[in-house]
């Protein structure tokens, strides 16, 4: 049976899976792709704390796990509609040509 | 090696693997499908977990909503690629060291607690009647926060993403 530490190493190496992406990638959807890495290897840490611990049928993980989700689905969608808006302008989504705050 | 043992580690094959592809390939298509894979694993992990209903909406919700949203995206920004990107960028050691230090902070710090307790508690069963009755009644203002999060953002993208009508 693994055990909490097993999900919890598994989570950790997702978040540095995600993080290493998105601090080297140079494409904007790329760095998204990142971030949702790092909050699903949240949500994995939210579970298996929920699982292991003292209290499941108190529901809290479940529940947290659940908002998770829906925030990080409209976070993504805003974040890739404002790549949209930019690519309209900039023509390119490389983070590196993205660099003046006003057009 | 248990069934148990033998279901995490293939688990975290997939969820690893599909991370790494995602990070690693140089097709922004391929990397969607690659995050997709690795979304899929993470629900199988859930379903591990005993965690179905999280399960379920991570299948529903992250690979069929946002894994599908990122390659409407990588579609609609796709023109004037010439063609995948350098993978080793200059700032790919600095990166990645970063994440190598982040990863062993935090691999320290698991291996060297004492969590909770040996005894693991018996497999939870929670059903959506509860999670429905618990969200209506303790958790009602998450809920309708989030309602309104979600439309809010429906909205947001919604005139961002649109096209401006040139003036005059």
């Amino acid at each position: 049976m693994p055990t909490l530490h097993c999900y919890l190493l598994l989570a950790a190496l997702l978040f540095a899976i995600g993080l290493a992406g998105a601090l080297t990638r140079r494409n904007a959807i790329l760095v998204l792709i990142g971030i949702e890495l790092m909050l699903n290897a949240a949500n994995l840490n939210f579970i298996a704390f929920w699982r292991f611990g003292p209290h499941p049928e108190v529901l809290t993980g479940v529940l947290f796990v659940i908002f998770a989700i829906a925030v990080a689905a409209a976070e993504a969608a805003v974040g890739l509609a404002l790549i949209i808006a930019i690519h309209r302008h900039y023509k390119t989504a490389h983070v590196d040509q993205m660099d003046a705050l006003r057009g | 090696m248990t069934l148990a043992a033998l279901i995490f580690a293939l688990v975290a094959a997939v969820i690893l693997g599909g991370a790494v592809a995602a990070m690693a390939f140089r097709n922004l298509v391929h990397s969607a499908l690659a995050l997709a894979v690795s979304l899929a694993g993470l629900a199988a992990g859930y379903l591990s977990l005993h965690a179905q209903f999280v399960g379920f909406a991570q299948i529903l919700v992250y690979v069929g909503a946002v894994a599908i949203l990122i390659l409407f995206a990588i579609l609609l920004t796709r023109g004037d690629e010439p063609g995948g990107q350098a993978l080793f960028s200059p700032g790919f050691l600095t990166g990645a060291g970063i994440a190598l230090a982040v990863f062993a902070v935090l691999a320290r710090v698991i291996l060297a607690s004492r969590l909770v307790s040996a005894e693991i508690p018996l497999a939870p069963a929670p059903s959506v009647r509860e999670i429905g009755q618990r969200m209506m009644s303790e958790d009602a203002l998450p809920l309708e926060v989030i309602g309104l999060l979600l439309t809010v953002a429906l909205i947001g993208a919604a005139i961002l993403a649109l096209r401006e009508k040139p003036p005059g």
